[in-house]
């Protein structure tokens, strides 16, 4: 099978031609460096993408923590992620990079905050 | 209040606080940091997606993220910041030093005497006003980063079913961002047959959630009284004509605007800064100094960027010619036009310097294939060769040329097909 890809890696955003079948990569072109590779192959058999949003904070001098996952997660998840982050209330102080959930959705990625948010008053 | 300092930065977002740290690390240690806003950081607060310092830190960070890490080195070195501070004027003083009148809620109005200024006030987004698009004027109409600025910072989603004018970056992170906030985003519509934006961003913020993207295609009429209902799209011809008769209508509650960028230069007009017709930055030499001796530029006011690494960067040599001046060290050298040829859209900055090498940015007119781009002087002497297998006007090409010889009258930059 073959298929024409946009890799998301850089602002680049190589063509790649991909020839692959059910199970690996047959050849690939266009790809102007390695990330390409692992692309590739993520996006016809696995694919993945980050996930950044908002959390509600409380007490804070703004109202909303910018968050993101820890790591890539399956493509057809987003959606319920960003619902399930909608759901908590964390409280301020938090500092960028203080894990807000562990293991979403038993994906092994935890949602991080992006944001150092102070308390009211604080900024 | 009066105030003495060596430089004035005006606009704390990426090129500001890059530009301070900049300054400080080569030893200027009086300056003054002032924003508007009650917090520094600029547009990246608004910007929680990820994509941003794959260049500059190595690592893929999100707009907070990387404006917390100047943000730290702010702090680190006690670098004077004065935030919820508007300037509202530039004045020339007799003795070649600059008097910048600054407006603030805590500390009145100030007059500082500054021996340089940086310019740092970024841009602003194209309106409905700078497009003329017919139709009544009801609400629900805005620009992408107003919407994001709703969402992302004070938590209000503007309307359930989105169009979106402008295939822009912003327009397209904020199809992804409303569809994940839950409302539907119907189409994008772009002027141009091509996208304005990155390529990686039709494939995540469109593509994977199947929005259409209209190409040469516009929004010819609204309609609506109090709220907008709806709007009609139209293809364009060859002459951006929008043929009517095949136009079709799209029901929605809200349109964001993702029409372009302007630099942020009235402050510099003000002042006597010559602005590029192409670009809307100011005219720099290779020190990124403006036609008015100690007034400096960076970052997006002085040429709108599509990466932030790339602002930093920029930032970080002006904040280095900037120390330079107020030593009294900034050389006066023998400078020659940078003549634009073939596809080539501008390239900054528009002079370069006999016996250096100089480090040029520009974009091309319009996307195409296999291209080469050649920096020749007048007699021939090649600076500078690379091919492309594709150009884009999104994406901005910075290159580095060799030394310009002696007896050079002029230099010329130009874009083949192989």
């Amino acid at each position: 099978m073959k298929k024409e890809l946009i890799c998301i890696n850089c602002p680049q955003g190589c063509n790649l031609d991909v020839e692959f079948d059910k199970e690996k990569i047959i050849s690939l072109e266009g790809n102007e460096c390695k990330m390409g590779v692992k692309y590739a192959e993520e996006e016809i058999f696995h694919p993945v993408r980050m996930v950044t949003t908002t959390a509600a904070v409380m007490n804070g001098f703004i109202k909303l923590l910018p968050v993101k996952t820890s790591c890539p997660i399956d493509k057809s998840l987003t959606l319920n992620i960003v619902k399930e982050i909608s759901k908590v209330r964390i409280n301020a102080p938090v500092k960028s990079g203080d894990i807000i959930i562990k293991n979403i959705l038993n994906t092994g990625a935890d949602i991080v905050a992006t944001r150092t948010v102070g308390k009211i008053g604080s900024w | 209040m009066k105030k003495k300092v060596d430089a004035v930065i005006i606009g704390a977002g990426p090129a500001g606080m890059a530009a301070a740290v900049s300054l400080r690390e080569n030893g200027i240690k009086n300056i003054l940091l002032v924003d508007r806003e009650p917090v520094a950081g600029g547009i990246l607060q608004q910007c929680i997606h990820n994509g941003f310092g794959v260049h500059h830190f190595k690592e893929e960070l999100t707009g907070p993220e990387y404006a917390e890490r100047y943000i730290d080195q702010i702090n680190k070195n006690k670098i004077d910041l004065w935030l919820d501070s508007c300037v509202i004027d530039i004045e020339k003083n007799q003795d070649d030093t600059k008097t910048v009148v600054v407006l603030s809620k805590e500390r009145g109005i100030n007059y500082i005497n500054t021996k340089a200024v940086v310019l740092a006030m970024g841009c602003r987004e194209r309106n409905r006003g700078n497009i003329n698009i017919p139709g009544s004027r009801p609400a629900g109409i805005m620009t992408a980063g107003t919407a994001q600025k709703l969402v992302n910072i004070y938590g209000y989603l503007p309307g359930k079913e989105v169009v979106i004018l402008g295939s822009g970056d912003i327009g397209l992170i904020m199809a992804r961002r409303m569809t994940w906030e839950g409302a539907n985003v119907k189409a994008v519509i772009e002027l141009q047959s091509y996208p304005g934006g990155l390529n990686r961003n039709i494939v995540q913020c469109l593509n994977d959630f199947d929005i259409p993207l209209y190409l040469s295609h516009t929004i010819s009429n609204i309609s609506g009284n109090d709220r907008i209902e709806e709007v009609e799209v139209s293809p364009l011809d060859e002459n951006f004509e929008a043929i009517k008769s095949k136009s079709f209508n799209l029901k929605c509650d809200t349109l964001l605007l993702s029409v372009g960028l302007i630099p942020e230069n009235e402050l510099s007009i003000k002042i006597g800064v010559k602005l590029d017709p192409v670009t809307r930055g100011a005219y720099v030499d290779k020190n990124l100094m403006t036609i008015v001796p100690g007034i400096f530029s960076c970052g997006n006011v002085l040429q709108v960027h599509d990466l932030v690494d790339f602002v930093s960067e920029e930032a970080k040599i002006c904040g280095a010619s900037v120390a330079k001046y107020i030593n009294n060290k900034l050389e006066k050298s023998k400078e020659i036009p940078l003549q634009k040829r073939n596809l080539v859209r501008y390239v900054l900055p528009s002079k370069v310097e006999i016996g250096k090498p100089a480090l040029l940015s520009l974009r091309p007119m319009h996307p195409a294939k296999n291209m080469t781009l050649t920096v020749k002087t007048n007699s021939s002497v090649e600076l500078f060769k690379r091919k492309y297998k594709n150009i884009f006007p999104s994406i901005m090409l910075r290159i580095n040329i060799d030394v310009v010889p002696e007896d050079t009258e002029f230099v010329e930059i130009k874009f083949e097909k192989e």
